[in-house]
């Protein structure tokens, strides 16, 4: 794959020199400390507060446990951490297009293979580096905050990879969008409404499991070392579908287009 | 909830938001940082209010990368001679080496409309060749095709003997390649960008440090190589452009209307670092700017509505095609003597066209040895005394214009254009 390393090394020069890279992962790794601690402090919260606060309608809060705390991190990762992963790939191929820097680039010795590859990667590598210091983050806090959390690493680690894979699904889909068009926002669409269709199917019985955002509830359990409650084999192997397929027909797109 | 705890969860959260608040504010507020939509304290307010999301939403869609405050324009130092001596040692076409582009019925169509037809060319190796046209006349069309930028949908071409309908890197290894609206990543500095496109040329260590180091003293930016991209006036950028297009010593040379979009002293650069690689490289230029291709080429083709108009030397252009011109300047204080010479000289047979202007008459003739024989008997006649009177030399402009204005050559089949130097078949 011709000029793979080299445009490898651009993106992520970019993602670093234009702050995407530091400034995702800060605020997924505020999400991992704030849903501990909210998970940890609500009903505190509420009580101090006194019914008066809720209009004097009595609020029974259980107390907080640690599954709380990892439920809070799971739905706030994957509520942001995938309006995020649109948000960095809506533009990837389509503003380089539209700017004339696609042509800079492939007018020399670099595949266009390599040059969707490169950009693909650089957001994955992106979305790693965010889930793992929030999920990482997320763990130390739940196991400072609850003095009974003794969270499972094996499990806690499989939450955080099936967590990335969901959310890096949505990326590929709005990759996929962002190689179709030759409009940010075009992109941008095309991944919400990938959003929205595979929300709505996930409802569905049967074909439902096989969403990538399937995949939320389950890495909630076993990030708490409880059972996935459902065989993960099938739908995960759907979401890496989920994310080789938008790839490949970006490709097979991508590579007849005239630039 | 213990003290402890309180600030074990609050400090973290206080100093992590912050630190990503202020830091956004202070990237805003930089001087040089330039804004979508170009107003500061809205995005302010959207990095101040909208909570965590803020300070993303502002890198994400705030930040324009494109543009910074442009700094001083750097006019080009390096000397054509100081070009040509940095690329003496660069590869050069052998004297009888093939033509370095060559066409047969190049095409292409967008539905029904026709950007390029039949196109028929050969571009002799280590020339500097003009191709010019009037907008629309399938210019960027033909460059795109032979980029690979492009897919043609009639006939054939090679550039450097590599076909363009190749997908293994031959083609791109072989060229140079500058759009006429070169764009790059603003957030890199010019060598950075140099680095990139050595790199995928396969250049590393030493060698690439030594191309990129040449290349910037060609286009004189070695002293704004480490500025970013987006703070370059437009014709360093230019230059630039070219700088990425020489880099891997391209036997042919692709520049899109390299000097249109730039002030006097930036053409003057460009076209200094384009004469600098005569010899070196085999420079393909289009233009609408006619006066540039005289300075620097040597050979033109005539693109108009899609079709080649005309090829060849552009000295054997003006012989065969411009008209010959007279040109008189009556004495000043002679008033109405344009009108005067213009009256007398229009119904003559040997005038083409007569053109009056406030102080000089100018003649178009197509019988230049008898214009040449009646026209001062003429002025005589009419008691107009001449401050100037001068057989003037027919410019590029007068050829194009006089092609261009031509439909019905816009119709020669291509076998019947007349390209000199070249037989039918467009072998030398």
């Amino acid at each position: 794959m011709n000029g793979f390393r080299a445009l490898l090394g651009k993106e992520l020069r970019e993602q670093l020199r234009t702050y995407r890279l530091p400034v995702v992962a800060i605020v997924f790794l505020l999400f991992g400390i704030t849903s501990p601690v909210l998970a940890r402090f609500t009903k505190e919260l509420l009580d101090a507060l006194g019914a008066q606060a809720t209009g004097g309608i009595q609020i029974n809060i259980p107390p907080p446990t640690p599954a709380d705390a990892v439920g809070q991190l799971v739905k706030n990762l994957s509520q942001f951490g995938i309006f995020i992963a649109i948000l960095l790939a809506m533009g990837t191929v389509s503003a380089e297009k539209e700017r004339g820097t696609a042509a800079l680039i492939l007018t020399k010795p670099a595949s266009r293979l390599s040059f969707l590859l490169a950009k693909f990667v650089a957001i994955g590598i992106n979305l790693a580096v965010a889930v793992v210091l929030a999920c990482a983050v997320g763990y130390i806090y739940t196991e400072l905050l609850f003095e009974s959390a003794a969270l499972p690493i094996g499990g806690y680690v499989a939450m955080a990879i099936l967590l990335w894979v969901a959310i890096f699904t949505y990326a590929a889909l709005t990759f996929l969008g962002s190689t179709l068009t030759r409009s940010s926002a075009a992109g941008a669409g095309i991944g919400f409404l990938a959003l929205i269709v595979t929300g709505i199917i996930a409802a569905l019985p049967t074909i439902g499991q096989f969403m990538p955002i399937s995949l939320i509830n389950p890495a909630a359990n076993l990030g708490i070392g409880a059972p996935a409650g459902m065989d993960l084999l099938g739908p995960s192997i759907a979401a890496l579908l989920f994310i080789v397929v938008p790839f490949g027909l970006a490709w097979l797109s991508f590579r007849r287009q005239e630039l | 909830m213990s003290l402890n705890q309180i600030l074990l969860v609050v400090i973290p959260l206080v100093i992590v938001q912050l630190a990503l608040l202020f830091f956004a504010v202070f990237d805003l507020l930089k001087q040089e940082r330039r804004v979508r939509g170009g107003n500061k304290a809205v995005w302010a307010l959207v990095i101040v209010f909208v909570n965590i999301l803020g300070p993303l939403i502002y890198f994400f869609f705030g930040r324009d990368e494109e543009h910074g405050v442009e700094e001083p324009a750097m006019p080009l130092f390096t000397s054509t001679d100081a070009i040509a001596q940095i690329t003496a040692g660069w590869p050069k076409a052998p004297a009888d080496a093939p033509p370095a582009i060559q066409t047969s019925g190049l095409g292409k169509r967008y539905g029904h409309v026709a950007a390029l037809e039949g196109l028929d060319l050969s571009v002799p190796s280590g020339s500097i060749f003009g191709f010019l046209g009037p907008n629309g006349a399938g210019k960027t069309t033909t460059i795109r095709l032979l980029t690979g930028l492009a897919s043609p949908t009639a006939g054939s071409a090679s550039v450097a003997g590599v076909s363009i309908a190749g997908s293994d890197g031959r083609l791109a290894r072989n060229i140079g390649y500058l759009d006429q609206d070169p764009r790059f990543y603003g957030w890199m500095t010019g060598r950075e960008l140099l680095e990139l496109v050595g790199r995928l040329y396969g250049l590393s260590g030493y060698e690439l440090h030594r191309r990129v180091g040449d290349v910037l003293e060609i286009i004189g930016l070695g002293s704004a190589a480490e500025r970013k991209i987006g703070g370059y006036s437009g014709g360093m950028r230019q230059r630039l452009g070219i700088g990425q297009a020489i880099l891997n010593r391209p036997a042919v040379l692709l520049l899109d209307e390299p000097v249109s979009s730039l002030d006097p002293e930036g053409r003057r650069d460009v076209l200094a670092i384009i004469d600098g690689l005569r010899g070196t490289a085999t420079v393909f230029l289009s233009t609408h700017i006619l006066s540039d291709v005289e300075r620097v080429c040597d050979q033109v083709a005539i693109l108009n509505v899609g079709h080649l108009v005309v090829q060849g030397p552009i000295d054997e252009l003006l012989d065969r095609y411009a008209q010959p011109v007279f040109e008189l300047q009556p004495d000043p204080q002679q008033p109405g003597a344009v009108d005067r010479l213009a009256s007398v000289i229009r119904p003559q047979p040997w005038v083409k066209e007569v053109q009056a202007t406030p102080d000089s008459v100018r003649i178009f003739v197509n019988d230049p040895k008898q214009a040449g024989a009646a026209l001062l008997p003429l002025v005589a006649k009419t008691g107009v005394t001449l401050a100037r009177y001068e057989r003037a030399r027919p410019s590029l402009e007068d050829v194009f214009m006089h092609l261009v204005e031509r439909p019905e050559l816009k119709t020669v089949p291509p076998a019947e254009i007349p390209v000199w130097g070249l037989d039918g078949r467009g072998r030398r």
